[in-house]
């Protein structure tokens, strides 16, 4: 069973594979986005963020899960050489770039400790999977053609470990990351880069910032262990990590 | 004087040619061309091992707050489905075309068991060359290629999230036909 709600202004897609598939479960982690969208939103007025932004409640005064992903920010920005920054350039904190895959990751974390086996959760394009689909096969997931907006796709992969997908670009809302180091950089040249990892998390986080750094992101991601990515340039010319193939060709492999 | 007026102007041809050649020849490449090397120094990059563990998922707040914008009346309702177990009437209902600022958004709900099952998009604004100039030239140490059209049999999609006004109103509108 799938079923879709728009929260943080996108749509929030679960799909339970399991026959057990409660609306329960599926409220449950639609509250759960809800509450992370009341929390980190920067365009809500109540929010935390707007509040801490605002300088309505002092860094002291942050709640348990701000805490957490304010630290979880100062290590991505570590891991990341500094490209991966929450300070935006107008001296405000914005956790977009790492609050969706992290909610996303709770959130299957949820249905995991419920006992569901078989899932998948989307919100806005980033995905992670867990156990089978409806098939009993790897889940199948479309990389979204950056050129052409119905959803068309160019190209699939096929997960079966639990992995998280995540693809971040410039192309539907104009840019909306930004180089921290070089802050004219208008970051034109890739418009499209997907990164597959470990769980959505760390997929969402490396994704984000490895478009920050241009055409030199997809050897970022090629130099991370555990990560495979596929960027897209303006000339439509994808350019793949090593290791990307094994996602391509894992149907083929198992059914062959 | 004919023989070096032909030659002459062979001459002329042959470097306008060759000048032609050059400019059309080295344009391409240089677009294309990777910096590799520039790329491995420019980041010095800590080795990463793991995964972080966050399993802070048992805070969820009751705090339902109604998400995106108040659907809008809409004067042209759909023949009442049959099942209703959730807030909406089963079916497909269309939204309204919204322009976004560089083209149309559309999108089409779908309703199963009195929820929302599904979001289809209509109507895309096409802002960009959909032509791709075709390349053989593979980047040093990783493959490229021409990207291509698959068929959509897919459980989903990733893609950058496509939030914006023009979707939500449209997606409103459909759900405002929806509703019980």
């Amino acid at each position: 069973m799938k079923q879709v709600q728009i929260i943080m202004g996108t749509p929030v897609a679960v799909e339970i594979v399991d026959k057990e598939a409660k609306q329960e479960l599926f409220d449950e982690v639609f509250d759960y986005f809800r509450y992370v969208d009341q929390k980190f939103s920067t365009y809500k007025k109540d929010s935390e963020i707007t509040m801490l932004n605002e300088k309505k409640i002092r860094k002291e005064e942050m709640s348990k899960d701000m805490k957490t992903v304010f630290e979880l920010s100062e290590e991505t920005k570590k891991l990341t050489d500094g490209y991966f920054d929450i300070v935006t350039p107008s001296g405000m904190y914005d956790t977009s770039g790492l609050v969706k895959g992290w909610s996303i990751w709770n959130a299957s974390n949820i249905l995991k400790e419920r006992g569901v086996k078989n899932f998948y959760v989307e919100a806005g394009g980033d995905i992670q999977v867990n156990g089978k689909n409806e098939s009993g096969e790897p889940w199948c997931i479309g990389i979204q053609n950056p050129f052409n907006k119905k959803r068309e796709v160019i190209k699939k992969v096929y997960l079966s470990k639990n992995e998280g997908i995540a693809t971040s670009g410039s192309y539907v809302r104009g840019a909306h990351i930004y180089n921290p180091k070089n802050k004219d950089d208008k970051l034109d040249e890739i418009i499209s880069l997907t990164v597959i990892g470990s769980n959505i998390f760390e997929a969402d986080r490396f994704a984000t910032a490895a478009f920050a750094m241009g055409k030199d992101g997809i050897y970022f991601v090629e130099k991370m262990k555990g990560f495979e990515g596929y960027s897209i340039n303006k000339k439509g010319i994808a350019t793949m990590t090593a290791g990307f193939n094994n996602y391509i060709n894992n149907k083929e492999k198992i059914y062959a | 004087m004919k023989k070096a007026f032909l030659s002459l102007a062979l001459i002329f041809v042959f470097s306008a040619y060759v000048l032609y050649v050059r400019i059309l020849g080295t344009d391409l490449p240089t677009v294309l061309t990777p910096e590799p090397n520039k790329t491995k120094t420019a980041l010095s990059l800590p080795q990463y091992n793991g995964t972080t563990q966050t399993t802070s998922t048992n805070s969820v707040a009751s705090s339902p707050s109604s998400p995106g914008t108040k659907p809008k009346p809409s004067p042209t309702p759909t023949p009442a489905p049959v099942i209703n177990t959730g807030k909406y009437r089963n079916g497909s209902y269309v939204g309204n075309s919204v322009d976004a600022y560089y083209g149309n958004v559309q999108v089409k709900a779908v309703i199963t068991g009195g929820r929302i099952s599904d979001v289809q998009f209509l109507d895309y604004p096409q802002d960009r060359q959909n032509s791709v100039r075709i390349n053989s030239r593979a980047m040093p140490y990783l493959i490229s290629e021409a990207i291509a059209a698959q068929d959509s049999n897919v459980d989903a999609v990733s893609g950058a999230s496509f939030t914006s006004a023009a979707y939500v109103e449209s997606l409103s509108s459909a759900l405002a036909q929806a509703r019980i």
